[in-house]
């Protein structure tokens, strides 16, 4: 997992298959980002998972309730088919942004 | 549908989330002999991956157990049952409910939805302190 910080903002670029075997160190990486830098909008970059289940769920919406408590937003962007399924299933899109090649869903 | 059944494969872990993505794995090369699309094929995983989840998260929370994985392919279908012999859901059509979880911040609440909405039929058999029995099917759309 690789990240980078642009003045306010926290970019994570995950990678791999995100399911709950995965999700302890994954989950703890991101919560410790968000402590550290304190961001205001916190893009969690997906281009680089293979596979995603429910686990990943809980990821993106640990990050966003993180988020919301600092005031700040979460935008998930280049979601791959796969997990972009599982995403809407839980209809995510309702309280996290998600940016598919340039444009807003 | 077509019921003519065409070949079996079972399989037996432990509850240990290593072998959540080696269950998925062996799952998807199963079924590839019905020649899914992508997409069909990432909806298997998905769905297997949530079903032998819970058995490792819910139903042996502080032990290892056994999950029996039993696949058999159909002419133009596949039925997947996951099987435990751990603790049970005392209320099977509340954890079913979306976002219904007693697994605490770690968990979305939303494996039995997506179960529901990846596969063409999901039941599930529970008895407390007997085990769950969680059966899947997807139809395969033959392609040209």
């Amino acid at each position: 997992m690789d990240y980078r910080i642009d003045e306010t903002t926290a970019t994570i670029s995950i990678s791999g298959e995100l399911d709950h075997h995965s999700l302890r160190e994954t989950s703890l990486e991101v919560n410790r980002i968000i402590d550290t830098y304190l961001p205001k909008t916190l893009v969690l970059d997906m281009a680089g998972v293979r596979f995603m289940d429910s686990s990943g769920l809980a990821l993106v919406i640990g990050g966003s309730r993180k988020m919301s408590e600092l005031n700040g937003r979460v935008i998930v962007k280049n979601v791959p088919p796969q997990p972009m399924k599982v995403l809407n299933a839980a209809g995510v899109s309702r309280f996290v942004t998600i940016e598919t090649t340039g444009k807003v869903v | 549908m077509n019921m003519k059944k065409h070949d079996k494969m079972k399989l037996e872990i432990e509850s240990k989330s290593i072998n959540e993505g080696f269950t998925r794995a062996a799952v998807a090369a199963f079924a590839a002999r019905l020649d899914p699309s992508i997409e069909e094929l990432g909806d298997i995983k998905t769905a297997v991956s949530e079903a032998v989840t819970n058995c490792i998260v819910h139903a042996y929370p502080d032990t290892i157990g056994s999950i029996q994985i039993t696949c058999r392919v159909f002419e133009d279908y596949i039925e997947i049952k996951v099987r435990d012999y751990g603790r049970g859901i005392a209320d099977v059509a509340r954890a079913r409910e979306p976002m219904y979880t007693t697994g605490g911040a770690d968990r979305s609440g939303m494996g039995f939805t997506v179960m529901e909405s990846f596969m063409d039929e999901l039941r599930v058999r529970s008895k407390e302190g007997v085990g769950t029995t969680v059966t899947m099917t997807k139809r395969v759309k033959p392609r040209k």
